[in-house]
């Protein structure tokens, strides 16, 4: 049916002559956010270092001749070597170095992207209601946060690790509830102000019971600080994950993650140099340019802290 | 003040009371078992070692006995290491434990305290960036990975320290995990003072004391220093225990004998008495600390006091 009533036409006409037009043209608040992030030379380095990490993690592997499992019997613990295929050359079990870097790249972003999530779902709903409802279920819901804050929760995740056996759903998961509290306060302090708002006091003049009033028209508010703040997460997830697989508890083999990866490598690190800095540079610049994403991000969308 | 500070002291008990509460079950309920071995034990003898640590008791009466146990200081059986009581493990570890983590505390917090005021006072100027480059490395690359970078630089390319161990508290051992320790701490510290004193250094009274004529040393002594620590302060209790966690790590690469060791291997080994005790010790550490901050706090801000 396109072309029927010229819409298309009459738009595109009056597309050009708005382009043309000398008048100033109105910025929407995402379109000055975006042009702050823009300006930010370091965030948008950080944002193609990452694409270009997470395109390494799942499309390289379709490039190498190697898998992050298969055993080379011809190229155990041997350097980098073109000849044979081994680019970041192969550990003490003979496996490809950069198959199982990739691998062990995918596996730290599915962590952090699963468990940003969890922590992200809880942490929006709890600070939601804490925030809404106020008073006495907001001083226990919120006293409940500061119990949790004063725990080393290193040590919760580590128990369920070992009580609830190696699963690696489970440890993202983990990691996840236990990432929420932060995002819990912040969410709540955002809710306390806008429950006040007029728009709030219409849907209950309307009618809407506290569930929908604070699923549709609370947290869709809340996207700026959410956003924010999960990108900040993303990276200490990263960390939190590396840090069980170092110790051992993380990812199990033949799977692997960069946390695991380093800390076979850190061991052999003087005979075997390229097992730890090929893990290394990639574990450092993900998290590096995240935070760097993460600070941009806060400074464009957020611009009242600078 | 002193009515503020029993306050806190007081409503700390209760949140000791739940962490302990929430461990314990939470450990009982798991599944799998110290005595969970290769080969199974006579079912006689699996029942007198289930009696002799309690294990065939019912589950609230095993509570109450434990935590009547720790009023009097007694954390309980280790279920693996017959010879020891788990306090008396916790006993050797902990001094060891505590005396990294609170040099590495204090070390860190004075660093990060200076590089954020200096990042601060030269914003935007070479110094500036040289430090939150700085910073960020603090920040971002893992502790286990810089632990083993430092291990290989210095222990073994270049021999100036020992690459792990402990020799009885010689300085030399204890260079290496503390700078591991430390990194991360000062990090955050600092991040968080460049941007509180940047903050306060553009508010109006700042303004007001230096169109007095009144030099920066005096500005930043009189009128500035104190209300740009107040979010530093509030970081320090969490800051002690991410630092209490990194020695987990560190006791780990440098073969140091803290608390954090036995966590880890009482963890795997499913030795309920050590890893309750050692959460438990961690957690009233963390707690005592947070309460600190919270007085501190107090202090360094009177709004809070009369709240």
């Amino acid at each position: 049916m396109a072309g029927i009533t010229g819409k298309d036409q009459v738009l595109t006409n009056y597309a050009k002559q708005l382009e043309t037009l000398d008048a100033p043209k109105g910025r929407s608040l995402t379109q000055d956010a975006v042009r702050r992030l823009r300006r930010n030379k370091a965030a948008v380095l950080s944002i193609f270092v990452v694409l270009f990490i997470i395109l390494f993690a799942f499309v390289g592997p379709y490039f190498l001749p190697w898998t992050y499992d298969k055993i080379d019997w011809s190229g155990i613990r041997k350097p980098p070597n073109f000849e044979a295929g081994h680019y970041a050359g192969t550990d003490q079990n003979g496996r490809d170095m950069l198959a199982r870097i990739m691998q062990g790249t995918q596996m730290s972003l599915i962590v952090a992207m699963v468990a940003t999530l969890v922590s992200v779902i809880i942490g929006v709903i709890y600070g939601a209601v804490a925030g809404y409802f106020g008073g006495k279920v907001d001083a226990v819901m919120m006293r409940f946060v500061d119990i949790m804050y004063a725990l080393p929760y290193i040590l919760f995740v580590i128990i369920l690790v070992v009580i609830f056996g190696r699963n690696p759903v489970l440890l993202f998961v983990g990691i996840g509830c236990l990432e929420w509290l932060t995002m819990a306060r912040i969410v709540r302090g955002q809710t306390l102000s806008l429950k006040e708002r007029e728009f709030v006091e219409a849907a209950k003049a309307g009618g809407a019971k506290p569930w929908t009033i604070i699923m549709r028209h609370i947290v869709p508010n809340l996207t700026g600080p959410v956003v924010i703040y999960a990108t900040l997460t993303i990276p200490e997830i990263i960390l939190t994950e590396s840090f069980l697989s170092y110790l051992g508890l993380g990812v199990q083999e033949p799977q692997t993650s960069l946390g695991t990866l380093i800390s076979f490598g850190a061991p052999v690190a003087e005979t075997l140099p390229w097992m730890l800095i090929g893990p290394a540079v990639v574990l450092v610049s993900l998290l590096l340019c995240l935070t760097y994403i993460g600070d941009g991000l806060r400074d464009a969308l957020d611009p009242k802290d600078r | 003040m002193f009515g503020y500070a029993a306050r806190r002291v007081l409503s700390a008990l209760p949140v000791a009371l739940i962490a302990v509460t929430a461990c314990f079950f939470i450990l009982r309920l798991a599944p799998g078992g110290p005595f969970d071995g290769e080969r199974a034990l006579p079912p006689q003898t699996l029942a007198n070692l289930r009696a002799y640590y309690n294990l065939d008791l019912p589950l609230i009466q095993q509570y109450f006995i434990y935590v009547w146990g720790l009023v009097r200081g007694d954390f309980g059986p280790s279920m693996v290491y017959n010879d020891f009581t788990v306090s008396q493990m916790l006993a050797i570890g902990l001094p060891f434990t505590l005396m990294l983590g609170f040099t590495a505390f204090v070390i860190g917090t004075v660093v990060g305290l200076l590089a954020g005021s200096l990042s601060a006072l030269y914003q935007n100027k070479l110094p500036d960036y040289v430090l939150v480059l700085l910073v960020m490395i603090g920040l971002v690359v893992p502790n286990f990975l810089i632990g083993s970078i430092l291990q290989l630089v210095f222990g073994v390319y270049l021999g100036w320290f020992p690459a792990g161990g402990w020799q009885n508290g010689s300085i030399a051992h204890l260079v290496l995990p503390v700078t591991v320790l430390v990194l991360p701490h000062a990090g955050r510290t600092a991040r968080l003072m460049r941007g509180s004193m940047i903050e306060v250094l553009g508010t109006n009274y700042v303004r007001t004391a230096r169109s007095k004529g009144l030099g920066t040393r005096l500005i930043l002594a009189r009128h500035a220093i104190k209300p740009a620590l107040l979010p530093v302060v509030s970081y320090l209790g969490p800051g002690l225990s991410y630092l209490l966690t990194g020695s987990l790590v560190v006791e780990q690469i440098f073969a140091l004998p803290g608390i954090g060791r036995y966590f880890i291997s009482a963890a795997l080994n499913r030795d309920y008495g050590l890893v309750l005790g050692t959460t438990i010790l961690y957690m009233f550490i963390i707690l005592a600390v947070n309460l600190l901050v919270d007085i501190i706090y107090a202090w360094l801000d009177p709004k809070v006091r009369y709240n």
